[in-house]
């Protein structure tokens, strides 16, 4: 077996144990993660926003329970996929505490993405009364569409996860550079919030800006898996945005590992 | 395995670090103007170990040990030379080099902090893919040797330092590493701790054949377990070999110590030898240790003497005279 395919096989049988011992972490954090997953509710203030907009008609093609599906997707998908890499990789870097991963035997993404997955159950959680929510006041809006969009919602998912994750290890390896990757992160968290359709349905944006979104990696990570749950995108248009979606997963887990090769030999192993 | 354990030829390190003065003013320049300054922290530094050394890295703060032994951990990648642990260049990180070494830092910590030890055990059982049987086994043997018990149950937050050291150590040792880098395994520990931490070291190392590499600034840790010591100074290798010789060296002479059953006369001492210390009751004579048999039977016939004993200088005396009478070097940082 090849290095690569090794380390893999290694931290596949390996996955079960760090995955239980992350929900024990979480578990053992649970009331922070509460507080943290209360902090995320800027949908909820958009949607009571928009809510009193469209009080007179229509936005585009969102009246009232539109806009609440919507929002209430984008929470959904936010609080399931969002993780704090780039917070995590800035600290380790910082103080020194990533020397004790970089010493095990499997790569240290791995033990990220398991403690990151572990977090999963936790999340669903506390989603769930969400996601009740959103069943009962827009099961027309959700069950109204094609069935063929469902189809694609897990790859949607898993996708978008894995392109949060993967551009937060390429924001995290800035901390390699310049000793602390908390600038670089609120400067793209700020971006984000508007081009991704955490703030503002993408499709209420001006036409030129719309082009932009559709470009850019952040609809993919957001908009793109929220739509498709409320069933706003048609089949043809949710299946070729999978796979722009999976071409960014490759091409930004691609540039994070090329880009934590290259940090991890400026690492300076500080604080201990 | 043939040829060393550890072998570094020529290891140098150099870090670039941004340097600025105190103030408000310096700081507005420093965000137009950037300073800074190479810092040589190891140079041209060689030596080898073999399999089952156990050998002392001794230095002043800022000497270079630490850097050296992440060099050898593979966490830093090396500025200029070659090292090689078990065959591995270190830097590569390949697993088969993981499995081999670990590296224990006082001040440092692998424990999860909100969990038990035991839940760090069962990572590392994972992640080094160790048989269930083997690690239960070890654990078992480990903690034993440790005096450790149920501690292993309690949340690490909740442990005391020392608790927690003996817990980071049997996590270090799980996966039972050939090499170990141990830097200064009893900061902070007490006298009867840092006993046993030796002997386990001792034990540890004799029971599984490993090589150790220890720093550390408490000379008992020093002399109870290495019988060659590596020392460096400003990164570069002062004296690489026995410990006995290097005191002998740098301390010729043994000190002889008096205890007195009446006040004798200071001439009466200095006769004899150098004084170090004199009291009513008590004297500390330092003599060359070819002579010292010549003194204490010359001791024995004119002093009223209780009791005497005959010992090398303390370790921290010959280490403080070795540094303190080492020049500076103005090479080590260069400005850019």
């Amino acid at each position: 077996m090849t290095g690569a395919a090794a380390d893999l096989a290694r931290a596949a049988k390996a996955f079960p144990t760090l995955l239980t011992i992350g929900f024990a972490e979480v578990v053992a954090y649970r009331a922070e993660f509460l507080v943290w997953i209360l902090t995320t509710n800027m949908p909820l203030v958009m949607l009571a926003l928009w809510h009193a907009v469209a009080e007179d008609g229509a936005v585009g093609r969102f009246d009232q329970p539109k806009f609440t599906a919507y929002y209430l997707a984008i929470l959904v998908v936010r609080l399931v996929t969002s993780n704090w890499m780039a917070w995590q990789m800035s600290m380790e870097v910082r103080d020194g505490t990533l020397s004790a991963k970089l010493l095990r035997p499997i790569h240290p993404l791995y033990a990220f993405a398991a403690d990151h997955l572990s977090a999963l159950p936790m999340r669903l959680l506390y989603v769930s009364p969400i996601v009740v929510v959103l069943l009962v006041t827009s099961w027309g809006q959700i069950a109204g569409h094609d069935a063929r969009v469902a189809l694609v919602l897990g790859p949607a998912l898993i996708g978008a996860w894995l392109l949060m994750f993967f551009s937060m290890v390429l924001l995290g390896t800035v901390a390699f550079y310049v000793d602390s990757a908390m600038g670089a992160f609120e400067l793209w968290l700020a971006v984000h919030a508007i081009v991704s359709g955490y703030l503002i349905p993408l499709e209420l944006l001006p036409p030129w800006a719309r082009t932009v979104t559709d470009v850019l990696p952040f609809r993919y990570m957001l908009a793109f898996p929220a739509e498709t749950l409320v069933g706003l995108v048609a089949p043809a248009a949710a299946l070729r945005q999978l796979v722009i979606q999976w071409v960014y997963v490759v091409a930004t887990a691609a540039a994070a590992i090329a880009a934590w090769r290259a940090g991890v030999r400026r690492f300076a192993a500080f604080g201990g | 395995m043939s040829g060393p354990m550890i072998d570094v030829a020529a290891l140098s390190k150099s870090y670039r670090v941004h340097k600025r003065a105190p103030g408000i003013a310096a700081a507005l320049r420093s965000v137009f103007r950037r300073r800074y300054e190479t810092v040589k922290a190891v140079e041209e530094l060689s030596f080898r170990i073999a399999e089952g050394e156990r050998v002392g890295f001794l230095g002043p703060n800022g000497a270079g040990k630490t850097t050296t032994l992440k060099v050898l951990a593979g966490l830093l990648h090396p500025t200029s030379g070659s090292v090689r642990v078990g065959g591995h260049v270190p830097h590569t990180r390949d697993p088969l080099f993981l499995q081999l070494i670990t590296l224990v830092m006082g001040q440092k910590q692998q424990l999860l902090w909100d969990l038990p030890p035991s839940d760090t055990y069962a990572m590392n059982r994972a992640i080094y893919d160790i048989p269930r049987a083997q690690a239960e086994d070890t654990i078992r043997t480990l903690t034993e040797l440790l005096e450790i018990g149920d501690l292993i149950r309690k949340p690490t937050r909740q442990l005391s330092l020392g608790e927690r050291m003996k817990c980071e150590l049997v996590a270090a040792l799980l996966h039972r590493p050939r090499v170990l880098f141990l830097d200064e395994p009893t900061i902070g520990l007490d006298v009867s701790m840092q006993a046993k931490m030796r002997a386990f070291i001792r034990d540890y190392n004799e029971r599984f054949g490993a090589a150790v590499l220890l720093t550390s600034h408490y000379m008992d840790d020093v002399v109870a377990l290495c019988p060659r010591v590596v020392v460096i100074d400003r990164g570069r290798l002062i004296y690489d070999g026995d410990l006995r010789e290097l005191v002998r060296r740098v301390r010729p002479d043994k000190h002889v110590t008096i205890r007195l059953s009446a006040p004798v006369a200071a001439a009466d001492l200095a006769r004899l030898g150098k004084v170090v210390s004199a009291d009513a009751g008590q004297a500390v004579l330092a003599v060359p240790a070819a002579q010292a048999s010549a003194v204490v039977r010359d001791a024995l016939a004119a002093l009223p003497i209780v009791d005497l004993t005959i010992e090398e200088p303390p370790l921290e005396d010959v280490m403080r005279e070795l540094f303190v009478t080492r020049a500076p070097d103005p090479t080590r940082t260069t400005l850019s």
